[in-house]
């Protein structure tokens, strides 16, 4: 029973839910009929994930001390040449197996969250659809064998993503920030598929499997292709793979979208936005990791590291500014994903030297069930007391008890305080990190800092900060919501010991390994000592209502005001956009179109109309000039052919 | 030895005994039993279109009067199919309007017979056996143009026909004749291998060829075509305007490619000049129309104008991209058809002013005349797009830049005429549209697989690779 054929039944169920929900929408007007049939399809696609990967990893995915990936199915859509083809393909390996375990397990806990969370809306089955549109989409992304067929999902989940964040369609912001989502994210798409076009004619295939090869490896490194600007056509390629992954992944500076996008209702934050599609270019870099690093010198994935690092450092320095607690939690995302990024762009290949590669991975597993769990918990934060502002919070303590735990786990795993799940793999990464260069290596312990500050920050505006009485007390009412945030809870504090070390199970090389955590290492104790200061200022600032955080405020000017206003990215972006593009270039264009081609347009169509109008005598509906044209017909061919011979 | 002459002519044998059964069977039910014929008509049909599919064999009878091979037999599947679901559209206008005047079987009697006659056709290998299949298959059609002899139009419609029709084997008789008289042989064998080239041969050469242009209602044999397609039923204006024009093209192909090939130079002149004729003529045409048969009429005379591009081509690629385009052909135009007749059955209006706002009361309809009517237009990634897209290739490849150039002229008109009913159905609101109606399980079967038919007929690549491969044999 290894033979994996199960797999595509993981994506195909989500696929029917969405077609069951989506096209007869209307026959799910019962909001329990519509829920189960989404919970039903991922709790199956759920158990068979956890049932192949627990064949993967401990029955049948080892030979000869290395995991040797799967094809269980493919099948050939569009074949150019006699090595490029365009095909769908489930590829089972280390990595697709656990993208499948931590896609399966938010989707499938955000499905019965979501019965609760919207429960009594209008357009329930609808969201029910858009969620199995959005699993289906992901899962065949993450199993996918060729690079086209990431694309074609990769597009996929953008649409489900776009739908999803304008799913209250009736609100302006949602559709403003749905559309912005849509536009930046398929901008850096452009990039995406000119670089996996460069790839299909430089490297000959589309498929990962043959393009990690060394043999491939070997072949385009003797083979560079044209050189622009000092680097080979296949490092632009994937320098334009990367810059596709950075938007989808809101890395800098193509993250203006993913503040935006908590617009959509807060499961979709939880399941899109935070764990699982954003980490798509993560998975992306990370799927093609050997191309990366032998390719060009490895000079990609020393754009990957800065990228990476810096991201981490900007998200996080705006996250300490920020009111709406969604956003606050959404710049964090945008900062431990770059921390991935600059785990894989710091990571070497062979044996430990992959450690950065298996810790970006390693956070990603982690950080999807931490961040799961905070916007979850900030979902019935946000619906027991109706608003999104920490101004309308504090001393929710004893009203939302385990949320009030569930939220300290998943803000302690995140700043890196062991045992809990983030200690682990950031830990590992900023140990990779160290190793590369002293200046990654120090951003990431700074920002490990201030990710400690903002997150307790947050947990202590909310649930502490003196009395508050509020007019409908909040309550923690629904079992459907409350079950997904304690299983992720019993996951945040678990999964990191469990799983370490991880490079048993993932490696760039494929061949598991493993290593001692040394807790006490300076470099362990330096950077929970850092994690222990945020906490302990944001203790000071926040415990109680103080004047500290407004003088510390006014103690940092300008700096503070620039990164309230997200460092004015967006009016950066609006300026180009609004006075150059749309002022200068394109409305010249418009008038040319409006005038020139239109008036051409249409007098080519009158002319036809008139035409018709003027010929329709000849179809007189009098047999005999039928019959007379017949006889015309023949002696006009029999000229024609004179005509054209003699 | 007797099973191997049955099995080169299965399909034609097939469908005589289907006829006699039918016949027979009618003789001995009583005037208000007569719907029983419908299934019995069915189930033998179905029979034979199963036992067509199967592969068939290399070989001739009758001294080479007669040839098969798997390409024939392929197309004579195609054909089958077509007709399987235009029988399929016409058990509710049989129940309604036949059954009650006592007609039923006759209707399956005709159409099976003209079909025989199209299997003799395309299976020729002499003039005779060309001509007597050409006139087996006109002749039953034209009573059954005049079916609804109660409606004056269905009457005028069959007078025109026959009229035309024997105008047309007349003068196509006649260039047969001179084509005899100078070749000596009526064989196309044998006529692949004299060498002269008279003047009264191209002759009759010509007047044979406008024989088959009439078939395929090609410009400017082409006026019967909106007179006879409105006046008629309109499951059999769907028969003429599928089943008869396909395989006059498939043979109009074999007549050009293998005992005419030496006038190579003649008729890709007349077919560049007849395909420019036939494309603006059809589009101008049907761009004014309102009612839709005589709408669908011109479309289906622009259609045969794209046809002509890929039968230029002149070589196996033109024969395999023709058959495949007339296989989709089938599929979209048997759906538009179709959804015209479904609701002219349940409203009795065909006209396109009054579709508005059909969309709001019929969806399910309105989407099938609108996947129709895209894929006849050639959209993609409907069946219809793939089509059209390799006819412009077997042109392009043969370096008729021009003629693929003002084919895309004519698209552009086409698809704007195309878009009319759509916009009417889906767009239009209307005071008092068609009222919703259900139709019965035939017709349902039949239009959802044609619908599945335009979906996925262009996506699904072996069925042109096994096309391409049985049209090797040339």
């Amino acid at each position: 029973m290894s033979d994996y054929s199960w797999v595509i039944w993981i994506p195909v169920l989500p696929l029917a839910s969405f077609l069951l929900l989506g096209l007869f929408n209307r026959y799910f007007r019962k909001e329990p009929i519509a829920a189960y049939i989404g919970m039903l399809s991922l709790g199956i696609a759920w158990v068979l994930s956890l049932y192949t990967a627990y064949q993967y990893y401990f029955v049948s995915g080892i030979q000869n001390g290395k995991y040797i990936p799967y094809l269980p199915f493919r099948w050939e859509w569009l074949q150019f040449s006699d090595h490029l083809s365009i095909e769908l393909g489930t590829l089972i390996d280390p990595v697709s197996v656990m993208m499948l375990v931590v896609v399966t397990t938010i989707s499938f806990m955000v499905q019965i969250y979501s019965r609760g969370y919207m429960h009594g809306d209008s357009g329930f089955a609808r969201f029910y659809a858009y969620l199995s549109l959005f699993s289906f989409s992901m899962l065949s992304l993450v199993l996918a064998n060729n690079l086209f067929q990431i694309y074609i999902f990769w597009e996929l989940v953008g649409v489900s993503s776009f739908l999803l964040i304008g799913y209250y369609f009736e609100k302006p912001s949602a559709i403003a920030a749905s559309k912005k989502a849509f536009i930046v994210t398929r901008f850096a798409d452009f990039f995406f598929l000119t670089g996996i076009l460069l790839i299909g004619y430089f490297a000959g295939t589309f498929d990962i499997e043959t393009l990690n090869s060394m043999q491939t490896l070997k072949w385009i490194g003797a083979h560079p292709g044209p050189v622009f600007m000092g680097l080979s056509a296949v490092t632009w390629a994937l320098i334009l793979i990367f810059i596709g992954g950075a938007g989808k992944s809101a890395m800098f500076p193509l993250h203006i979208w993913l503040p935006d996008a908590m617009e959509g209702p807060t499961p979709v934050s939880a399941l899109i936005h935070a764990a699982t599609m954003v980490v798509a270019g993560v998975f992306l870099v990370a799927r093609l990791f050997p191309l990366y690093y032998f390719t060009g010198d490895g000079f990609t994935l020393r754009i990957v590291a800065v990228v990476g690092a810096f991201s981490a450092l900007f998200a996080a320095v705006i996250a300490l500014t920020q009111e709406d607690i969604k956003r606050v939690l959404a710049y964090s995302t945008m900062s431990q994903i770059g921390y991935m990024m600059m785990a894989l762009g710091v990571s070497g290949y062979e044996g430990h030297e992959g450690m950065g590669y298996m810790a970006g991975m390693f956070h990603l597993f982690t950080h999807a069930m931490f961040k799961a769990l905070l916007f979850l918990a900030a979902g019935i934060i946000i619906h027991a007391v109706h608003s999104n502002y920490m101004k309308d919070m504090g001393g929710l303590k004893k009203y939302l008890p385990v949320t009030h735990w569930m939220f300290l786990f998943a803000a302690l795993a995140i700043s890196g305080i062991p045992p809990f799940a983030g200690f682990y793999s950031k830990d590992e990464i900023l140990h990779a990190a160290f190793k590369y260069n002293t200046i990654i290596w120090f951003t990431g312990f700074f920002v490990a800092g201030l990710t400690a500050f903002y997150m307790f920050r947050l947990f202590f505006r909310i649930f502490y900060n003196g009395e508050r009485t509020y007019e409908h007390p909040p309550k923690e009412n629904s079992k459907f919501m409350l079950f997904p945030v304690v299983f992720l809870g019993i996951l945040t504090i678990s999964a990191g010991w469990i799983f370490t070390p991880f490079s048993l199970y993932v490696s760039p090389t494929r061949e598991p390994f493993s290593y001692e955590v040394h807790y006490f290492s300076p470099l362990v104790l330096g950077s929970v000592l850092v994690a222990l200061t945020g906490i302990g200022l944001a203790y000071l600032m926040y415990y109680k209502p103080t004047d500290y955080p407004s003088r510390v405020a006014r103690a940092f000017g300008k700096l503070y005001f620039w990164a309230k206003n997200k460092f004015y990215v967006d009016e950066f972006y609006l300026f180009v956009t609004k006075k150059i593009i749309f002022d200068k270039i394109a409305r010249p264009f418009a008038w040319f179109d409006r005038h020139v081609v239109d008036g051409m347009m249409n007098a080519i169509g009158n002319t036809t109309l008139w035409i018709s109008e003027k010929i329709k005598f000849i179809q007189s509906g009098r047999m005999q000039e039928y019959g007379m044209y017949f006889i015309y017909g023949v002696v006009f061919l029999v000229m024609v052919y004179y005509f054209f011979n003699f | 030895m007797y099973w191997d002459i049955f099995h080169l002519m299965r399909n034609e044998i097939l469908i005589i005994i289907a006829i006699l059964t039918v016949m027979t069977v009618d003789l001995f039910l009583s005037k208000n039993k007569k719907h029983h014929v419908i299934r019995l008509a069915h189930l033998l049909f179905a029979v034979i279109l199963i036992w067509s599919l199967l592969p068939g064999k290399t070989g001739y009878l009758f001294g080479h009067s007669y040839l098969t091979n798997p390409l024939i037999n392929f197309f004579k599947a195609i054909m089958n199919i077509g007709v399987m679901l235009i029988m399929l559209q016409a058990v509710n206008w049989i129940k309604r309007d036949l059954i009650p005047q006592g007609f039923a079987s006759e209707f399956y009697i005709l159409i099976w017979a003209s079909l025989l006659g199209l299997n003799y056709m395309i299976s020729s290998g002499d003039f005779l056996m060309f001509y007597l299949g050409l006139e087996l298959s006109a002749l039953p059609i034209a009573a059954a143009v005049a079916f609804e002899f109660f409606r004056k139009r269905s009457a005028e419609a069959a007078i025109k026909y026959i009229m035309l029709a024997a105008m047309s084997s007349a003068i196509m008789l006649f260039g047969i004749s001179l084509i005899y008289a100078t070749s000596g042989s009526i064989y196309f064998h044998d006529i692949v291998n004299t060498k002269e080239m008279p003047l009264l041969e191209l002759i009759g050469f010509v007047m044979m060829v406008s024989g088959v242009a009439f078939k395929i209602s090609l410009v400017p044999f082409h006026f019967w075509t909106a007179d006879v397609y409105e006046g008629a039923p309109t499951v059999i204006s769907n028969y003429l305007s599928v089943i008869s024009k396909g395989a006059a093209v498939f043979i109009l192909m074999i007549l050009l490619f293998i005992p005419l090939r030496r006038y190579e130079q003649t008729w890709t002149i007349m077919l560049y000049v007849l395909a420019v004729l036939t494309m603006f003529t059809g589009n101008f045409f049907a761009l004014r129309q309102q009612n839709m048969k005589r709408f669908l009429a011109y479309s289906s005379v622009a259609q045969a104008g794209f046809i002509l591009l890929g039968v230029i081509g002149g070589n196996v690629r033109a024969l395999e991209t023709v058959i495949y385009f007339i296989l989709i052909y089938i599929f979209s135009n048997v759906a538009a058809f179709g959804a015209v007749h479904v609701i002219a059955m349940h409203s009795g209006k065909e006209n396109m002013k009054d579709y508005e706002g059909l969309y709001r009361t019929n969806p399910l309809i309105s989407l099938v005349l609108m996947l129709a009517l895209f894929s006849l237009a050639g959209i993609p990634f409907l069946a219809g797009f793939f089509g059209k897209f390799f006819l412009y290739a077997t042109a392009a490849e043969k370096g008729y830049y021009w003629l693929v150039f003002i084919a895309v002229i004519n698209v552009t008109i086409s698809l704007y005429y195309y878009l009319l009913p759509v916009r009417a159905a889906f767009l239009r609101k209307s005071e008092n549209p068609i009222p919703h109606f259900k139709s019965d399980i035939y017709t349902r079967i039949g239009l959802v697989i044609l619908v599945l038919g335009i979906l996925f007929l262009g996506l699904y690549s072996p069925v042109y690779e096994y096309i391409a491969e049985i049209s090797k044999i040339f």
